[in-house]
């Protein structure tokens, strides 16, 4: 076991994959001699050389385009997008085109490629450089979305992802590259794709929830256990597949959801959640189920006024469930 | 004899004259085969056809110029003749224009005339329209990653040359000098658009500039001029010289598809000019003139290529269609959910 | 004297490294001038003073490495001070809570009668679920939830008390019955101004569904006896002062009574039971609930395994329940379980009454006022104080036979030899 922060974790997964499959390279913009804007990727130009660390013109278009016909032609490139904000232009590519090709080539043609990309807002990045995406790819059949959110599950999920035969979106939160630290196993290992974390055990009510999130959750969770409320907190992990036995599992032993996320409310994950519950664990439900999540403005505006409005954290958690857990 | 070491010396460098025959029963083959689409769209038996009239050189200029079972192709829903000549079969083409579940591209899925043979090396498209294009590039570039001696053939419309991707794909490949080849048939129009509301430029081929590399116009109505400026090019590109843009000036004799009337935006007149100027009359006039075929031939051949069409409609009619649980095929690797 | 802190100086940086000081200690430094080198992970930054002034203590020597917004040096400021816009200024935010709107307030809207009463005529799924699955009706069912709400935790605490349980098979179920709002019942005059309006508290609710119930689902007999109390009474008025001062606790007639109740049961166990529909349960362990009028109303805390209490632990255990009961303090488990009820509405003056069962009980035993009397004695006329005692009962569970030879019973009891302390 080592302590290592999220950063590191994609770091050392990509470093060790590199090493491990000589199929996987990385293109993107800045990940050469600059080693990725946050310095992910330093000293890999120098380890893996100029053909497996590409240096790519600015077109997120093209960077996920080039990557799945290399994909589809065996190898088993990782495509990053400098920020999440940046990845519409790339959106035909892997929607229309990436997470389709097993299924119109009926499994002549397939694409294992992974695109990285960091999201999500406390840093004061203001209206382009704080988004949340998951919503806008969550729903593509074919395509499979992770957003870990500690070291441990960001290097065993990653891994994954780049051995995974599909299309892999991996969503990296840029707060806690460096705001999380924690424990991750020493050598090889992954994290199954598609199945969740349950970060604390409780019985009087599930906060469902992901990325940053998850963190500010437990905080939360705490706070209430004081208060001798135990909440139970389910770190999804993995957007799609979602794990839906897990929800299921913890909704129907508390009774009670909340879900955190901190992508905008309307049509978010929250949404699928819910009604995921509503099929699956409506006869176990004692109150309706809640979402806090981001408000519906286009972006997190620049001012720290902003941010702290837009940004759900420990408190404005704490007192959701407080309120859930009085109904 | 004295003709054909005349004819081997006029002909460009790789092609042997029996190769010849063969491009001419392609050409001919997916004459059949795409005036067979229409015939059964009209029929009402098959609801979608697009057609490659025209283009019929071009491509199979192209196909022969391409090494089989080394280089890939990624072609665009027009190049029924650049994959038949690759070696899909009648009945193949067949199969998909009926949708059926053993079609080869796409188990009846996509639209007809979107490739996907990985046997043959022909790559999966989709109808978007360029998107193939960066696929290519990508593809160029893991034979360079793996220093493998192959060849990305990309094929595309002048209509694609407008897409922003097209330009980033051709960017990519002339910063890193991809072993590509960007092959575009200009039948001068995009369904109804016509190329001076596409481009600014007189050819697509001056965009080359652009990218870095050298851009060159061919007559794609002469499979032989075709080939040779493509052999040429796969070859450069081959031996690690980087990529090239090829402009094959042919024409469209019918509408875009099944779907489309051209007569609502050019003249009878207009196109009965472009009908004149069909590229498989013209090659048999020139086989007939330097003595390679003669009409006994031709017959024979027009008549064999007849019997295949025929057959393949029979058998790809009477295969069986998708069923639901096809539905859930393929979504990922693991099946129907991740 | 101002703090000059460690900056944000990258995106996601959380922590700095001072590297230089580029001013000294009793230096003076302007305003945007130099004043130290700092490294992060991500860039290398020289950091400019925000005020001017002299540089008074560094706190944050080179090398160190502080989290961001943390003090590395103070400053004494030059002449007259400036507003110091800061961002460790506990000013209020200038925003107002901006999606006051679209705020995800988990609250439901208030009820505008407050009292939430109505909610619980909406049950949850879980609720619905839980009663169903053990057999609770919920009409009445006391909420703890938001507004008065049943939640899923009261079913299951209900599941614990009897009362709230019907006989877990249909035929007992008092939805078969008509329930008395549908019965044909003269119209109500409405209240006039001279007529006082009495609202229902949830507990008068109760009560009133629970009688309402027991009345129109049991088939109920009903037979009294009355018991010559004279020696008991006598031996009461000798051992009362012994017994509070030995006890702590008053002997009343009431747990002599509970005492002779539980031998009786004993004796007669089919009286300890529930009617379930096809078949009866007949309780093993005898725990009797003794009514108690409080102010909200009528309850009924229970005294477990009463037959194996002596007097003094009958005594105490009673005194203790009803003290409970007058500072509202008794818990659900107080109230859960009793087998058998006995009704001392001799306290009120009653000499007959006939008490409602308390379902899901197959009887219910009433004590009335002792009363001198002139009575038979030997055929000739004496005094003696008389207590009837009755039972209310139960048709289908037992018989008249039964209910008398459990009468007798009790009566033998409080007629014979003094009891035992």
């Amino acid at each position: 076991m080592a302590t290592k922060t999220v950063l590191e974790a994609v770091r050392d997964a990509m470093h060790e994959e590199m090493k491990r499959d000589e199929r996987v390279f990385i293109m993107g913009e800045d990940v050469g001699p600059r080693g990725n804007v946050f310095r992910i990727t330093a000293g890999f130009l120098e380890e893996f050389g100029r053909d497996r660390v590409i240096d790519t013109p600015l077109a997120e278009a093209s960077i996920v385009g080039v990557a799945v016909g290399a994909a589809m032609l065996g190898m088993r490139p990782i495509a990053e997008i400098q920020f999440a904000d940046f990845i519409y232009p790339a959106y035909n590519q892997i929607v229309g085109e990436a997470a389709k090709i097993r299924y119109r080539s009926a499994g002549g043609n397939t694409c294992p490629l992974v695109i990285r990309t960091p999201y999500g807002g406390g840093v004061r990045g203001a209206l382009s450089h704080s988004v949340s995406v998951e919503a806008l790819f969550y729903h593509v059949p074919g395509l499979k979305v992770c957003a870990p959110s500690t070291p441990a599950d960001t290097k065993g999920l990653l891994t994954a992802a780049i051995r995974d035969d599909d299309p892999v979106l991996f969503l990296e939160h840029k707060k806690t590259y460096r705001l999380i630290k924690g424990e991750v196993p020493d050598g090889d290992y992954t994290v199954p794709i598609g199945k969740a974390d349950v970060a604390r055990v409780g019985n009087d009510l599930s906060v469902i929830t992901y990325g940053l999130m998850r963190h500010f959750a437990v905080e939360a969770a705490e706070q209430l256990a004081r208060d001798g409320i135990e909440a139970e907190v389910i770190d999804l992990r993995s957007i799609r597949p979602m794990d839906r036995e897990a929800i299921v599992k913890s909704v129907s032993k508390t009774r009670r959801a909340l879900v955190v996320h901190e992508d905008n409310k309307f049509g978010g994950v929250g949404a699928e959640v819910a009604a995921i519950i509503a099929e699956d664990a409506f006869l176990d439900l004692d109150a309706p189920v809640r979402r806090l999540c981001g408000p519906d403005v286009p972006a997190m505006g620049y001012a720290k006024e902003y941010e702290d409005a837009f940004m759900p954290g420990p408190e404005k958690i704490a007192a959701a469930m407080r309120e859930l857990a009085a109904f | 004899m004295k003709s054909e070491a005349k004819i081997r010396a006029a002909l460009p460098e790789g092609l042997a004259p029996e190769a010849l025959r063969d491009m001419y029963y392609y050409m001919v083959l997916t004459r059949l085969c795409d005036d067979r689409a229409f015939a059964l769209n009209r029929q009402g038996k098959i609801p979608f056809a697009a057609t490659c009239q025209g283009h019929e050189a071009a491509q199979v200029g192209a196909a022969f110029a391409v090494k089989r079972g080394t280089d890939w192709i990624f072609p665009y829903y027009r190049d029924t003749a650049l994959a038949i000549a690759a070696g899909v079969s009648a009945r193949v083409q067949l199969l998909c224009l009926f949708a059926r579940k053993a079609d080869v591209f796409s188990s009846g899925r996509q639209f007809p005339n979107h490739y996907s043979v990985p046997d043959l090396n022909i790559a999966s498209i989709s109808s978007i329209i360029a998107a193939h294009v960066t696929h290519g590039v990508g593809a160029a570039l893991a034979f360079k990653m793996r220093k493998q001696p192959a060849v990305a053939l990309i094929a595309f419309g002048e209509g694609s040359t407008s897409e922003g991707e097209w330009h980033e794909a051709l960017n990519f490949a002339g910063i890193h000098k991809v072993p590509c080849v960007f092959f575009c048939e200009n039948n001068e129009f995009a369904i109804s658009v016509p190329q001076k509301l596409q481009m600014a430029v007189k050819n697509v081929a001056d965009r080359a500039a652009a990218y870095g590399f050298a851009g060159v116009i061919c007559d794609g109505t002469d499979p032989l001029a075709t080939y040779a400026v493509v052999h040429e090019a796969i070859e450069k590109a081959r031996r690690g010289e980087g990529p090239t843009l090829i402009e094959a000036k042919c024409y469209r004799a019918m509408s875009h598809t099944t779907d489309d009337n051209q007569l609502t935006y050019r003249t009878q007149e207009e196109i009965e000019l472009v009908k004149g100027r069909d590229p498989i009359p013209k090659f048999e006039a020139w086989l007939k003139e330097r003595g390679l075929i003669d009409d006994s031939a031709v017959k024979d051949l027009k008549a064999k290529a007849q019997v295949e069409v025929d057959e393949a409609t029979d058998w790809a009619e009477a295969q069986p269609p998708p069923t639901e649980e096809d539905l859930y095929t393929h979504v990922y690797a693991s099946g129907p959910t991740a | 004297m101002p703090n000059v802190i460690m900056p944000q100086l990258g995106e996601t940086v959380t922590e700095g490294t001072v590297g230089k000081w580029l001013k000294k200690v009793g230096e003076a430094v302007a305003k945007y001038e130099p004043l130290l080198d700092v490294e992060t992970d991500k860039v290398a930054s020289e950091i400019t003073s925000p005020y001017s002034g002299v540089v008074t203590k560094i706190l944050a020597e080179e090398g160190a490495t502080v989290p961001i917004g943390a003090p590395v040096c103070e400053i004494e400021e030059a002449g007259a001070k400036k507003e110091n816009v800061s961002e460790s200024s506990s000013a209020a935010p200038a925003f107002p809570a901006p999606h006051a709107g679209q705020r995800a307030t988990a609250a439901q809207p208030v009820r505008p009668n407050g009292a939430g009463a109505d909610d619980g005529a909406r049950y949850s799924p879980a609720v619905r679920k839980l009663a169903r699955e053990h057999g609770i009706e919920l009409r009445g069912l006391a909420g703890t939830g938001r507004g008065g709400r049943v939640t899923a935790q009261d079913v299951m605490s209900a599941t614990k008390t009897p009362a709230a349980r019907p006989a877990p098979h249909a035929a007992m179920a008092p939805a078969a019955h008509p329930a008395p709002a549908q019965m044909s019942v003269p119209p109500v005059a409405p209240p006039s101004g001279e007529d006082a309006i009495v609202k229902l508290t949830p507990i008068r609710k109760t009560i009133a569904e629970r009688m309402a119930q027991s009345r129109f689902t049991i088939p109920f007999a009903w037979s009294l006896v009355e018991v010559d109390v004279t020696d008991l009474a006598k031996w009461r008025e000798r051992e009362k002062a012994a017994f509070k001062a030995r006890e702590g606790v008053n002997l009343t007639f009431v747990p002599i009574v509970v005492s002779a109740v539980a031998a009786a049961l004993r004796e007669v166990p089919i009286v300890n039971s529930v009617w379930a529909g096809d078949h009866i349960i007949q309780r093993r362990r005898v725990n009797v609930g003794i009514a108690v009028d409080s102010d909200e109303g009528l309850i009924v805390p229970v005294v477990r395994d009463a037959d194996r209490l002596s007097l003094y632990g009958l005594a105490t255990a009673l005194a203790g329940l009803i003290d409970k009961a007058r500072r509202r303090r008794l818990t659900m488990e107080d109230l859960s379980d009793g087998t058998i009820t006995v009704n001392n509405t001799g306290a009120i003056g009653s000499v007959i009454s006939v008490p409602i069962i308390n379902p899901p009980q197959a009887a219910i035993f009433a004590m009335e006022a002792t009363v001198k009397r002139a009575w038979v004695v030997n055929d000739a006329i004496a005094i003696r104080a008389i207590m009837n005692i009755s039972l209310c009962f139960d048709h289908r569970v037992f018989d008249g036979g039964t209910a008398s030879k459990f009468l007798q019973s009790v009566k033998r009891r409080l007629e014979g030899p003094t009891p035992v302390l």
